[in-house]
Parts: C-alpha cells; sequence; structure tokens
C-alpha cells in the first residue's frame, strides 16, 4: 500500500521540476503567443551548463543555479533578437519554424561538440526512507526549489513594476504601448525569463537523472502536456498542472502495466481538452 | 582542322577507356549508411570506425586478392540521422547511383530491417554488424549476414550466471518498448524460468520515458532481487542510477546496452556491481584463424582513433573481415559466389568464432558467435568493465550481491 503512496509522492516531487520547466515555456506564450521550440535545447543547455560548470569548478551542483539562471536569461534576450523579433506581427506560423530553426542549429552544433554520449552528475544528498522505499534527497530539494522559483516568478509577476509591464503587454500590447511602456524590450525580456526558467528546469532535472544532448525532446514534449493542462499562458497553471502530471504518472503506475502509462495519460490529456477547451486552469490573458 | 577534332577527341576517349576500366574493377566499393546524427550516434560512431580502420588495413597491404586482382576498398556512405525512413532512401542510392558492390549494415535492428529490404531487392550482400533483431533473417533473405550474437541470446549468459549464484532468484524484467529489447526479454524470460528462476515482473515502458521513480518502486513492491531489462542509451543509464538513488536493493542488475559505453562509469556509486550482456571485450582472448588478436587489434584502434575499442568498434571490423575472406574464398566478386563464400564460413578471429546460419528460416543468422558478461567494477581504483562470465573468457570474478561492489 505505501509503494502506491511512495510513488505518488515521487511522482508530485518531479511534477514540480516539470511545471517550473513548463513556466517558461508558458510565459513566452502568454506574453506574445509564441511557442519557442528550443525550449527542449534550453532545458539540456542548463544540464550542459551544470556538467560544466559543476565538473571544472568543482563545487556543489546546486551553486550553479545562479550563473544559470542569469545566463539562460541573457541567452534568452539574444534568442528573441535572433528568431523572434522579426516574426512579430507575422502568423503564428512563422515564429514556430524559425524557433525550429535555431533549434535544429543548436542541437546540430551540441551533437557535433559533445556527441550523444550519456552526461551525468553526482549528487550526495541523503533521502528519506520510509519502509522499504526512498524518497532521494535530490528529488526533494529539486522539488522544493522548484516551488521557490515559482513562487519568485509569481511574486514578480505582480509585486514588480518590470512584472506588471510583462502582464501589461501579455493583456494588450497596443495599450501597453500607448501608456508608455517599452513594449519591444518586455518581450525580449519576457524571452530571457522564458529561457532562464528552462535552463533552470534543466540544471535540477540534471540533478536527478542522466541525460544527453537530446534528452530535451522529452521534456518538451511534457512541458507542452503540462502547458495545455495549465491553459496556455498562465505560469501559475503550468506548475500545477505540472504536478497533477506527476501525480498521474505516480498514481496510474503501480496499478497498470507501464507501457499502458502513456496511454492512459493522453487519454486523459484528450478527455481534459474535451472538458476545458483552455486546460483545467486556464486564465487566458491575464498571466 | 574542324573536322579533325572531334575525331581526336573519339580517338582519345577510346584510348582512355580501357585505362579507366581497369582502374574500376581494381576498386571494390562498399556503401553503408551511419548514424552521425540523432540518438544512436555514439554506437554507430564505433562501428562506423571499425570499418574504417578495417578498410585503412586491407588498403595499406595491397587490398583485397581475387581472380588474380588486388582490389583496393572504397566506400561510400551517407548521415541516416538514427532514422529508419532514411535509410531505405540512402541504401536505394547506394545501390543505384553509388554502385557500392557490396554493403554493410547500418548501426541498430531498427535500421537493419529496412535496409535488408533494399540489400535483398537489388541481389547485394549486406553483413550487419549492428543489429541483433533476428526477425529480417526469418524472411527467406540470401544476402544478409550478421556476425553478432542474435537478440535472444543477449542475456543468456546473465541467466546462467545469476543462477549459479542464486538458483532461487527472483527477477524483475523491465525494459523498452522497441522490437532489439522485446525479442531479448521475451527470450530471457523463457531461459530464466526454464533455469528455475522466478519471473516477479515483466513490463516494459515507452522508450520517451523520463523518469523511472514510479517503475522502481513497483519494482521494489515486487519483492524482486535482481534486475534484469533496460533498452538503449539514456533509459538504461536512468534505470541504474534511479534504483540506486531510491535504494532498490537489487542483489543483481543486467542492463542492456547503456553500460557497454565507458561513459556509463560516470554514474559512479550506481554503476558498480551492473553487469551488461557483451559481443566483445579488449579482455576477450580467442585465437584467431587471420587477421588481428585483440591485444593488437585493440592497441592499433586506439593508437589511431585515440579512443578504447569497444564491441561496436570490434564487430564493424569484423564485418569487413568477414566479408574479405569470403571474398578470397570465393576468388571472385561475384555476388553469387561470395554468398556461398559466406554460407561456408567458419572462421574464429580475435571477435570470435562466426559461422551463419543456411536453413532458409534463419539465413544469414549467426550461430557461433558467443557473447559475454561484463560487470562494473573498481579496476585499479577506477570504475571500469571485467568480463565475468563465461568462465572460460573471465578477467575477473563475479561479484554478487552487487553490494558487495558499491
Amino acid at each position: 500500500m505505501f509503494g502506491i503512496i511512495a510513488s505518488i509522492i515521487d511522482g508530485v516531487l518531479v511534477g514540480l521540476v516539470y511545471g517550473l520547466a513548463a513556466m517558461g515555456l508558458t510565459l513566452i506564450w502568454g506574453v506574445m503567443d509564441v511557442i519557442n521550440l528550443t525550449h527542449g535545447t534550453m532545458i539540456v543547455a542548463g544540464m550542459m551548463a551544470l556538467y560544466l560548470i559543476s565538473g571544472t569548478l568543482g563545487i556543489s551542483p546546486y551553486f550553479t543555479l545562479p550563473p544559470i539562471l542569469i545566463g539562460g536569461f541573457f541567452v534568452g534576450f539574444a534568442l528573441y533578437w535572433i528568431a523572434v523579433h522579426r516574426m512579430m506581427g507575422r502568423p503564428p506560423l512563422m515564429s514556430l519554424l524559425s524557433t525550429f530553426s535555431v533549434n535544429l542549429v543548436l542541437v546540430g552544433l551540441g551533437t557535433a561538440v559533445w556527441g550523444t554520449a550519456l552526461f551525468n552528475v553526482e549528487v550526495s544528498l541523503p533521502g528519506l526512507t520510509i519502509d522499504r522505499y526512498t524518497f532521494p534527497g535530490p528529488h526533494i530539494l529539486a522539488a522544493v526549489l522548484a516551488a521557490v522559483i515559482a513562487s519568485l516568478l509569481y511574486l514578480f509577476l505582480h509585486y514588480t513594476r518590470l512584472g506588471k509591464a510583462l502582464r501589461a503587454v501579455a493583456n494588450n500590447r497596443e495599450a501597453a504601448e500607448l501608456v508608455g511602456i517599452p513594449t519591444t524590450r518586455v518581450l525580449a525580456i519576457a524571452v530571457g525569463c522564458g529561457v532562464a526558467l528552462a535552463g533552470v528546469s534543466g540544471m535540477l532535472i540534471g540533478t536527478l537523472f542522466p541525460f544527453t544532448i537530446l534528452s530535451g525532446d522529452g521534456y518538451q514534449l511534457k512541458s507542452f502536456v503540462v502547458t495545455v493542462l495549465g491553459g496556455f499562458g498562465n505560469p501559475v497553471g503550468a506548475l500545477m498542472g505540472g504536478v497533477a502530471l506527476g501525480l498521474l504518472e505516480g498514481a496510474v503506475t503501480p496499478f497498470v502495466p507501464v507501457s499502458w502509462t502513456l496511454v492512459i495519460e493522453f487519454v486523459l490529456f484528450v478527455l481534459v481538452l474535451i472538458a476545458f477547451p483552455g486546460g483545467v486552469f486556464a486564465r487566458r490573458g491575464t498571466l | 582542322m574542324k573536322r579533325l577534332f572531334p575525331l581526336a577527341f573519339l580517338a582519345a576517349a577510346a584510348f582512355a577507356a580501357p585505362a579507366a576500366q581497369a582502374f574500376a574493377e581494381d576498386t571494390i566499393t562498399i556503401g553503408f549508411t551511419y548514424s552521425q546524427t540523432g540518438p544512436l550516434n555514439v554506437d554507430s560512431l564505433g562501428q562506423q570506425r571499425g570499418y574504417e580502420f578495417w578498410r585503412d588495413e586491407v588498403n595499406a597491404a595491397g587490398g583485397i586478392k581475387a581472380g588474380g586482382k588486388s582490389y583496393k576498398v572504397n566506400f561510400v556512405n551517407y548521415d541516416d540521422q538514427s532514422v529508419g525512413g532514411r535509410v531505405q532512401q540512402l541504401y536505394t542510392r547506394l545501390v543505384n547511383q553509388d554502385r557500392a558492390q557490396f554493403l554493410f549494415g547500418p548501426y541498430s535492428s531498427g535500421l537493419t530491417a529496412p535496409a535488408a529490404v533494399i540489400s535483398e531487392q537489388y541481389g547485394k550482400i549486406m553483413v550487419a554488424s549492428g543489429g541483433a533483431e533476428e526477425k529480417p533473417y526469418m524472411l527467406g533473405n540470401k544476402y544478409l549476414f550478421m556476425v553478432i550474437t542474435s537478440a535472444s541470446h543477449y542475456l543468456s549468459g546473465a541467466v546462467e550466471a545469476l543462477k549459479s549464484k542464486n538458483p532461487h532468484a527472483k527477477v524483475a524484467m523491465v525494459y523498452s518498448d522497441d522490437p532489439f529489447s522485446k525479442t531479448v526479454l521475451t527470450a530471457t524470460k523463457q531461459q530464466a524460468e526454464a533455469a528455475g528462476l522466478q519471473v516477479v515482473m515483466d513490463e516494459s515502458y515507452a522508450p520517451s520515458t523520463t523518469d523511472f521513480g514510479p517503475i522502481v518502486n513497483k519494482i521494489i513492491s515486487s519483492n524482486a532481487d535482481a534486475f534484469m531489462g533496460g533498452g538503449h542509451y539514456s533509459d538504461g543509464a536512468t534505470l541504474a542510477r534511479q534504483m540506486y538513488d531510491q535504494k532498490a536493493n537489487m542483489k543483481w542488475v543486467s542492463i542492456l546496452v547503456a553500460p557497454g559505453d565507458d561513459k556509463f562509469g560516470e554514474l559512479g556509486g550506481a554503476a558498480m556491481g551492473v553487469t551488461v550482456p557483451s559481443q566483445w571485450e579488449v579482455q576477450v582472448s580467442y585465437k584467431p584463424q587471420f587477421g588481428p588478436t585483440t591485444e593488437q587489434f585493440a592497441k592499433a584502434f586506439e593508437d589511431k582513433f585515440h579512443v578504447k575499442a569497444d564491441y561496436h568498434s570490434a564487430s564493424g571490423y569484423t564485418a569487413g573481415a568477414i566479408l574479405q575472406h569470403a571474398i578470397e574464398q570465393a576468388n571472385s566478386i561475384e555476388p553469387e559466389k561470395v554468398a556461398a563464400a559466406l554460407n561456408a564460413t567458419d572462421v574464429t578471429t580475435f571477435f570470435g568464432h562466426i559461422k551463419f546460419a543456411t536453413d532458409p528460416g534463419h539465413h544469414g543468422l549467426q550461430t557461433e558467435h558467443e557473447m559475454v558478461l561484463a560487470q562494473w567494477q573498481k579496476v585499479n581504483g577506477k570504475p571500469g568493465r571485467q568480463v565475468v562470465w563465461p568462465d572460460a573468457a573471465k578477467s575477473a570474478n563475479l561479484i554478487y550481491p552487487l553490494s558487495a561492489s558499491q
């Protein structure tokens, strides 16, 4: 019986990290209606940065969080000017294609430099053992950090001048421009924040699982599912969606053959879409 | 003068043609695809290096000798991007446009099967060294030959070794939902049950699975004390890491493919004690009838590529060496004669004993090559693989239970 509870708890812990990753995707969509197809690669970039920084400097993996957050922001800022800015106001397919192209370039460069070899970051953190089941320390800490960062993002969006500007642009870009908000700069900052979140979630995932340069696809797919569950453009919903997905994975696995987990997940996903076309936690336009 | 020019050109062409013809006859073109990009990149690169290493050695020695001529080996190859759909297009191109006379297989079962359709359609011999699934060999193909042990024997050694340590082991089998892994574990389940082991869990997971936490909890709940499974690269490594992190307390862990790569050692404690079926390891010491010994191959390979030889590179080299042997035995490069020579092949190289099934229901399957079981142990204080099974080939004693190695 405790095995089932353990699976659910484990699912929720990892779900919080999935939720954080999806927040990056949904933030960019919420502000500018752009689906960032470099999202998975940015998650992997966070993993690689974790591996390289902690390996080179010999520091605790968790000390890499601030530089990855800041570095991710500047990478996102650059991504806006390279792949998104000229696509603003054009059909959504254009930005989809441009971010897809940048993604292909990045994956190609990554494969050329590192191949698809395996990378692993060893984290020694005591876990919590109850009965025969252990919740690894890195899983608990990653979930806590994901929740803290998500809360900080919420505070940033609702209680800072820049955060309010982001929300204003998301609500009505023309009106925001009319009241003097530099919308182009705000859009670039939004992409910076979105990529920073992707990078940090990648860093946290890198403390949990081994990875390769191609690991991003799986996490990007999860981010899409979580984003749709939570409602496109709603960061808090994305976090809730992540928890819901993790909880579902944890709750379903003990009862059915493992190969059915994905099928059940996506059946429920379709049912949710039918019942709540805008996502379970949808609050479109309010960010 | 204007009238003379075309005549002069024709005369020059007439003299040049025989020379070009003679040069073409002295070259054998072998075509293949490799996964320069995509998820199969690591293992495919090893296989490709094996092919290239063989080609360079043959050409340096004057080429393949047959019918009174020496044939230099020329490769034509393309990146298949690890995608099955690309393989058929590219093998068709290799045959029709690049005029490849012989073919090598791509890496993995998933890519070898579609490539075999093309090689068979055009009657081209294809020697495969990176696809262990049996199905393509049960379709009556005449030109497809495999130098490695087939999938259903991958974990036979692991079952025997585990039985020797614990005849009443309770085994959890959890594996990727792909043709190769399913073939391996379906056969392993039968072998385990026949050996008296108890299979307490038998489930497959989607290849895209990223978190194995709930699955590991399910393994713990099954009361298993031994694990066999995995599939390919990331999933196998993640399973090993999460079983270790979640203290699954397995006494035995056998994982396919992933632990065969040196980078698996990065898992540290999670890698220790994990066993992996391997087609070849640098510790094996077969006495070759021709070609290099294991030591010679391993040293020359490392000198050339500055990486250690693994079983993918050894099997790639062997594909070339066996094709060369067959051409020289046939004393011809005609496909029918070379196929007949391959059917009659019964030799030992540094890679092991090589012989192909000749009955129509299994034609081209490898019948004699044996796998070894390698285990991650501390070698000179660092994580490394040791051959632990069979006894005749072992370089170190098998560590059981697994906790004794961590």
